[in-house]
């Protein structure tokens, strides 16, 4: 009884590994037969769920289960799971994926919308065979009820996005419209733009040409859009003052964008004789080859006055450090926060970030650009009001605000 | 119409962007990945605008009497390449037709025209040009050009490699200038900031810590370097790209809204 007892408690592995080049002996048998070891399948996972995958296009599926309770329990021996999927009950079903022990969820991605499936989880455990060597078991789950897969027309987890959508549009908007009924509207002053004036009529003065970098990206880039409309007001100071504009580009479609500015800018200065589509020209898609150039024509040529404004990376030290050296006036803007610090520190004025995209409104002085200068602060009233109001509730964990403003 | 198409085309899709970011059902899913692939199909077309006129600045630049003995020097050169190809390693073959057709231009231009700066750029560009449409077509194995062996591959990894390293190498010294011109106590911002330069930079090397290590754990200067960098940088950061994320969303809606037109050539 005893013993009985003892052989009873001692766990399998254990059991299994001293009689590894034997078979296992019964306990309550006291003859010399011996009976030939079962090795013991896993535990199959339970509660096996299957639900359409939320906010897609269809075709998705999420299936969850219960772990195996051989799963970092019991037994400790489970490996994986086999997903498996059927179109019917009774099967036949096909294996989806397979996942390592610990898991309990998987996307079955490869699904017909509208079609019936049903889920089968198997539980796969590596158990000893009574020859000592390793074999692969395993326990098949319940299936899942039915589910199909559709897709959804609206996105449940951007709703936030969208109400901030609507405020902010809604804001710009409505200024919009008050600057159009002659509302008079503030703009702080903004010292790099104060100067264009400035550093185009130095350039005229001095009899040298202005270069005008418009970043590194293409016209999908909001920041180049910026800048070309930039451009454009420079090249039209430039035409009024009879100063040379020369303007660089990286790429094709920037070259075309900016030469269709530039000339219409001319020609509003009465000035279509002075302008040369080789004003705005190609130099080479390469980053540090575009760099290079640029900083050879700047210490070739030395301008007067050199404006970045657009998208700019690693490049744009370089481009600033080799103007610095000239004695050009340099005016930069770009809304990339890295690169800031390097304009700053080289260029004599730097328009930070919000102010390049209003530049072309502040230089305009035109009624609805200016309104949608006021519509984007109100933007920005609620943001600052929603970080107080956050900072506050988390400090005292009274609120945690984060996921309201998250975006899935 | 030359500016009332693009205003429409770019409404209607700006329009479709904003829609299709709230509806995942079909076409509206796939829709920015369909217009990702237009515009990089244009944007592949397009750099032939921007090569061509490269080109043909340069070639302006040069003066048209160079074409004929360019292009006769050219074929020499590679000639002489060709007949004696076996003797040379596949992969410095291309390097040395480069060297000898550039050598030979220049000395038989030298004493046609004036060799200023802008002259031997464009004179460069143009044989570059040539030469690298050569080694492409003609000698780096057809599609697979790219491939490791390949000629393309040799200029690529000895040549262009190189030069643009070195010109972001550059960045160490410019680095080093454009810091000693800013971190200057002019005023009250510029010692917060040449204050701050100092700690994080002492904090960013083991001489900082060393320095400091008299103080408790966690509290020395690489850790105060640490805080600077995590929170008021941070803060700072955090409240520009919020300015931009604005500014975006506002020029955007000009653009799409037709209000913005400068950069189609407009008021």
């Amino acid at each position: 009884m005893v013993g009985s007892f003892v052989l009873a408690s001692l766990p399998y592995s254990l059991f299994a590994q001293v009689n590894a080049q034997s078979q296992i002996q019964s306990p309550t048998d006291a003859s010399s037969d011996l009976v030939p070891a079962q090795p013991m399948r896993p535990g199959p996972a339970t509660n096996v769920a299957a639900e359409d995958a939320r906010n897609d296009a269809g075709g998705a599926i999420i299936v969850s289960w219960e772990p195996s309770p051989d799963d970092g329990a019991g037994r400790n021996n489970l490996t994986a799971y086999t997903l498996l999927r059927s179109t019917s009950p009774l099967g036949p079903f096909d294996t989806v994926g397979t996942m390592t022990a610990g898991m309990t969820s998987f996307i079955d991605g490869d699904v017909i919308d509208g079609v019936d499936y049903f889920y089968i989880v198997d539980a796969v455990a590596m158990v000893p065979s009574p020859d000592g060597s390793l074999s692969s078991l395993s326990e098949r789950s319940e299936p899942s009820v039915a589910v199909q897969s559709h897709a959804q027309w609206f996105h449940k987890g951007r709703i936030n996005a969208l109400i901030a959508v609507i405020i902010l549009s809604g804001s710009i908007l409505y200024f919009i419209t008050q600057a159009k009924s002659g509302r008079e509207l503030f703009i702080r002053k903004i010292a790099g733009l104060e100067a264009v004036d400035e550093a185009v009529g130095r350039a005229t003065e001095m009899g040298r040409e202005i270069f005008f970098v418009p970043g590194i990206e293409d016209m999908n880039n909001v920041q180049t859009i910026a800048g070309v409309t930039i451009l454009g007001r420079v090249a039209k100071m430039a035409a009024t003052y009879d100063a040379k504009l020369d303007v660089p580009v990286r790429r094709s479609l920037v070259m075309v964008a900016g030469r269709e500015t530039v000339k219409e800018a001319y020609l509003d200065a009465g000035r279509p004789d002075a302008y040369h589509d080789d004003m705005v020209h190609y130099l080479t898609d390469d980053q540090f080859g575009y760099a290079a150039g640029v900083d050879g024509m700047v210490v070739r040529r030395k301008p007067a006055t050199i404006f970045y404004m657009g998208a700019f990376y690693a490049e744009s030290l370089i481009l600033a450090e080799t103007g610095n050296s000239i004695g050009a006036i340099q005016i930069a803007g770009t809304a990339q926060p890295a690169q800031l610090p390097f304009f700053v520190a080289a260029c004599d004025y730097t328009l930070i970030g919000e102010e390049l995209f209003a530049a072309s409104a502040y230089l305009s002085k035109e009624p609805r650009q200016l309104g949608s200068l006021k519509g984007q602060d109100v933007g920005k009233f609620f943001i600052l009001a929603f970080a107080i109001i956050g900072i506050l509730l988390a400090t005292f964990n009274l609120l945690d605000m984060s996921h309201w403003f998250t975006v899935n | 119409m030359k500016r009332e198409v693009p205003l429409i085309l770019t409404g209607v899709v700006g329009v479709v962007f904003i829609i299709q970011f709230f509806i995942p059902h079909e076409p509206f899913h796939s829709l920015a990945d369909v217009f990702s692939d237009w515009f990089s199909i244009i944007e592949s077309c397009a750099i032939w605008l921007g090569a061509f006129n490269l080109i043909k600045l340069s070639m302006d630049r040069l003066g048209r009497r160079i074409l004929i003995p360019t292009v006769g020097v050219v074929s020499l050169a590679l000639l002489y390449g060709i007949i004696a190809a076996p003797g040379f390693l596949q992969g410095q073959l291309p390097l040395i037709l480069f060297l000898m057709a550039f050598l030979l231009l220049a000395a038989g231009q030298y004493s046609r025209s004036k060799m200023s700066d802008e002259w031997f750029l464009s004179f460069s560009t143009i044989v570059s040009f040539v030469l690298i449409l050569i080694v492409g077509f003609g000698f780096s194995a057809g599609r697979r050009f790219l491939e490791p062996g390949t000629s393309f591959d040799y200029l690529y990894v000895n040549v262009y490699s190189p030069l643009s390293s070195t010109m972001f190498a550059m960045l160490a010294f410019f680095v080093a200038s454009a810091s000693y011109r800013a971190f200057r106590a002019r005023n009250r911002e510029a010692t917060l900031l040449l204050l701050a330069a100092f700690f994080v930079m002492l904090g960013r090397v083991p001489l900082g810590d060393l320095m400091s290590s008299f103080m408790p754990e966690g509290a020395r200067l690489s850790n105060f370097a640490d805080w600077i960098m995590n929170f008021p940088n941070a803060a700072g950061q955090r409240a520009i790209m919020i300015g931009i994320a604005l500014g975006i969303v506002s020029t955007s809606l000009r653009v799409i809204l037709g209000i913005e037109r400068s950069h189609l050539g407009g008021d």
